[in-house]
């Protein structure tokens, strides 16, 4: 079906993984830099499946099933903390936590 | 076939883009699942149609709804009236773009390509879950424990804990 070459499909995956990584190293509102987690671990994902479709094997999805399964645990973790850090110093500023007590 | 994979590789990385540089959490929520879906085209173009369900379902369906979940219990109020800036112009012409784009690569598909020319190099669910269930069994096992230990460490995390004062931690701490 689509006959790009594989190196292409790789780099923009790179350049999917690229994009979540300046996010994360950007912007200091945690809330954001969760996002750019959950961009960075879909274009990874988007790495297993291409190659999965390449070599014509299953085992590509598999991963993306694992990966989604480790992303959506880490999510709701992620945002439970997002909430007790809100209530506990009332902003979302990952700088604002940066010492173990107060 | 090729154009649409550079089509919508475009759209996924400029929404992405948009999403880590805006400033309302909600807006960039929303081009984050543009981007979800459009990655989702790209994985039903390269022959993994269950894969991209699940994308859909999953990341899109749930987990961006967990986070708009939690922006809204948190409230941030970024700026007042903001009902005023929704409603000009710039705000939703590069959305409504990117989204029309999906929608015509997703018209086009439907009408023009058959399913039987993609069958020889689709790997759909049966083969999926076959080697999911028999060479990755362990794994899958690991992970239940995993969705497990984010259950509970989820509630756990995410309860308010009333602040309770006990009289004898009061002594102790007057000591």
């Amino acid at each position: 079906m689509v006959t790009i070459s594989m190196d292409i499909q790789i780099l923009f995956a790179g350049a999917l993984f690229l994009t979540g990584l300046v996010g994360l190293l950007v912007r200091r509102n945690i809330i954001f830099m969760l996002m750019s987690i959950e961009i960075m671990l879909n274009s990874a994902a988007l790495v297993f499946v291409i190659a999965g479709s390449h070599w014509m094997q299953a085992d590509g999805q598999v991963m993306f099933i694992f990966i989604l399964t480790v992303s959506a645990a880490e999510v709701s973790v992620g945002l439970a903390l997002i909430l007790q850090m809100y209530h506990h110093y009332r902003t979302l500023d990952a700088d604002a936590i940066n010492r173990l007590r107060d | 076939m090729n154009t649409i994979f550079y089509i919508t590789a475009t759209v996924a990385i400029v929404s992405s883009l948009i999403a880590i540089t805006n400033r309302n959490a909600i807006h960039a929520l929303l081009y984050l699942i543009l981007s979800l879906l459009s990655i989702s085209v790209i994985f039903y173009i390269i022959g993994a149609p269950f894969i991209a369900a699940l994308e859909v379902i999953v990341y899109a369906g749930a987990i961006m709804v967990l986070f708009i979940f939690v922006v809204m219990m948190l409230n941030i109020s970024l700026e007042e009236e903001q009902e005023n800036k929704w409603l000009t112009p710039r705000m939703w012409i590069v959305p409504s773009i990117l989204a029309a784009l999906l929608l015509i690569i997703f018209i086009y598909v439907l009408k023009e390509f058959k399913y039987e020319q993609t069958t020889a190099e689709i790997i759909g669910p049966k083969q999926v879950g076959i080697t999911m269930f028999t060479k990755y069994l362990l794994a899958v096992e690991i992970s239940a424990i995993l969705l497990l230990a984010g259950i509970i460490g989820g509630y756990h995390l995410g309860k308010q804990k009333k602040k309770v004062i006990h009289r004898f931690l009061e002594k102790t701490k007057k000591i």
